[in-house]
């Protein structure tokens, strides 16, 4: 561990990416505090410019886009932080039970992690939400589906890589249950790849959240949704470029973020990645 | 070499065959029954009745299955609840614009990825390394559908480079249509050029490391052919593969690049299905954009063996 965290904390760019999501944390947490407006409250300043009042300008309806953007954190952290759960939760559940079992186990999950594949991201979400109907809620059921293949697929080839290790015959030849086996030996020899993933799944959940409210499948109207706030500023683009650009700015500050902490993990997870 | 192609295409059924069940129950997955699903709340009894006799909704449930994949073999997808147009004729009338996107996408992609992956590589831990890395990273964390619409801001409102949205065939003006086709391309490809660039550059310093490429450089290869004629050919598999992958979640992407500049194209077709609950059209773009998606990564797999020999199933 201590090594890793070594490994880890000589890699600036990572480092950097744990402080932004640290600050963005942070900043969903403690929303309420840090918000100088209520993000839903109607101003009589509409389409108002970046001033010393308000540091982003206000939106067409007069609202505060700064408190907007710091809600919306709230949003994009619990999205990513209940749709990577489910994710991580069937998938790695799949995963384990195909690579540990194998035979038919493996060859009917591998098939389906293989449809869900094939359907492009993006639209399978949007199909999801077509039939769950528009919702916060449904939209981290449908983030959480679509991503879990990937999971599924980095439990299964991690499984393979340790299911015939000594340890495991170990516990297997005293009697041990399969369960119990699962759980105590095999996940946390899984985890390092598991980790990555996480990291780099948020990235891919907010992305999605932002894309699907965009497109107004996603989070209800009116909610400081980052997604949203793009979708409503992209009519305003030509008298007010401030509605959308920074919205969009903060997507990418946090997506990037996430992406620079997976690539350092998984260097300090794997040394042998390392060598470049 | 075709016996392999034929154990490819074999194991690409189970797949398809999967897509289908998927499509085809999730329809039946929509709150209330499979006609107003379909239909709506307002239909008329004749309407119904068609539906009923399409989709066989009196049989058993594995029956239904069996007459809708009939008819999806043979070319029939429904007709849209929405429009009433068949969904087979709307997917061909739209592809081509699809198609398109993805190809100009595709393009920047290997354009700009694949010569700054090997520029990184070549010059590693340098400038132009960190350089690369930093807009890598960039290209894949920025959202498609904010640089579209950056693009619109700039380029289209206050440059008056290129029209915000519209399309016209190529066949009609080609100028026209890539002056409409410019903005989207690069808006879609930018995340696909990151995407190549990082797999270039990662494998490219992999085959840098090799012993033939030290001999080849002691030998006094020019760097230029040494990158081009031994590098790049060793690592183009990997490369391709990204590619391959890249183009089927390409025309996934195009869902929402389509919508930003208004293009007529599958994506946005798709969208109109999903938003207007029109779900025998969606069933029908899902199904159609599964189908290319295993196809593509069919191809690319076969690729692959002509790449390299020695790779075999």
């Amino acid at each position: 561990m201590k090594e890793i965290w070594y490994r880890f904390s000589k890699n600036k760019l990572a480092m950097t990416g744990l402080l932004f999501i640290s600050c963005f944390v942070l900043i969903a947490l403690g929303a309420g505090w840090i918000a100088p407006f209520d993000p839903y409250a109607l101003g009589t300043e509409m389409l108002g410019k970046p001033s010393i009042h308000h540091w982003l300008g206000t939106d067409q309806l007069g609202r505060d886009i700064l408190s907007r953007i710091i809600y919306g954190a709230r949003i994009s952290l619990r999205v990513g932080v209940i749709a990577v759960g489910v994710a991580l939760l069937i998938g790695a559940t799949m995963g384990i039970l195909a690579g540990y079992f194998g035979k038919w186990v493996d060859a009917i999950i591998s098939r389906i992690t293989d449809v869900l594949f094939s359907i492009p991201d993006i639209l399978l979400a949007l199909s999801i939400m077509a039939i769950l109907g528009a919702s916060t809620t449904n939209l981290m059921i449908a983030i959480g589906i679509v991503y879990t293949p990937i999971f599924a697929r980095i439990a299964r080839s991690a499984v393979l890589s340790i299911k015939s290790s000594l340890y495991i015959e170990a516990a297997r030849s005293i009697g041990v249950g399969h369960i119990r086996i699962m759980l105590k030996h095999v996940l946390p020899n899984i985890m390092a790849p598991l980790i990555v993933q996480i990291t780099l799944s948020f990235a891919f959940a907010i992305l999605a959240e932002a894309a699907l409210s965009f497109l107004g499948l996603g989070a209800e109207p009116d909610t400081p949704s980052w997604g949203t706030m793009l979708n409503e500023g992209k009519d305003w683009m030509e008298s007010a470029w401030w509605i959308a650009v920074f919205p969009g700015l903060a997507i990418t500050i946090a997506v990037l973020s996430f992406n620079i902490l997976g690539d350092g993990l998984r260097d300090a997870l794997d040394p042998k990645s390392n060598k470049h | 070499m075709l016996s392999y192609i034929v154990r490819r295409i074999l194991v690409s059924i189970p797949v398809l065959f999967g897509i289908s069940i998927v499509t085809f129950f999730m329809i039946r997955l929509v709150p209330g029954d499979t006609v107003t699903a379909l239909l709506g709340t307002r239909y008329s009894e004749e309407q119904a009745i068609q539906l009923k006799a399409y989709y066989g909704l009196d049989k058993p449930l594995y029956i239904q299955y069996l007459i809708w994949i009939g008819n999806v073999l043979r070319g029939d997808l429904g007709r849209s609840s929405f429009s009433g147009d068949s969904v087979m004729q709307s997917i061909i009338e739209r592809l081509p614009v699809t198609l398109e996107l993805t190809l100009i996408s595709v393009l920047i992609a290997s354009l700009v990825g694949i010569p700054l992956g090997i520029w990184a590589a070549y010059r590693h831990n340098r400038l132009p390394d960190y350089m690369a890395t930093v807009v890598g990273l960039l290209g894949i964390s920025i959202p498609g559908f904010w640089l579209g619409t950056i693009f619109i801001l700039l380029f289209a409102l206050k440059l008056g480079w290129a029209p915000s949205s519209g399309y016209i065939s190529f066949w009609e003006n080609p100028l026209q249509n890539l002056h409409h086709m410019w903005m989207p391309g690069i808006a879609l490809g930018a995340a696909v050029s990151a995407v190549v660039m990082r797999m270039t550059r990662s494998t490219m310093l992999e085959v840098l490391s090799e012993d033939y490429m030290k001999m080849a450089r002691a030998k006094g290869m020019s760097p230029l052919r040494l990158l081009t004629r031994h590098a790049l050919k060793n690592a183009m598999i990997p490369i391709i593969t990204v590619l391959g992958i890249q183009i089927g979640y390409l025309i996934g992407g195009s869902v929402v690049i389509e919508q930003i500049f208004s293009l007529p194209g599958i994506g946005r077709l798709a969208l109109q299905a999903i938003t207007n609950r029109d779900y025998a059209l969606m069933q029908g773009t899902i199904l159609f954009v599964g189908f290319c998606f295993v196809v593509i990564n069919l191809i690319v797999d076969i690729l692959y063996s002509i790449l390299n020999p020695k790779i075999r199933y």
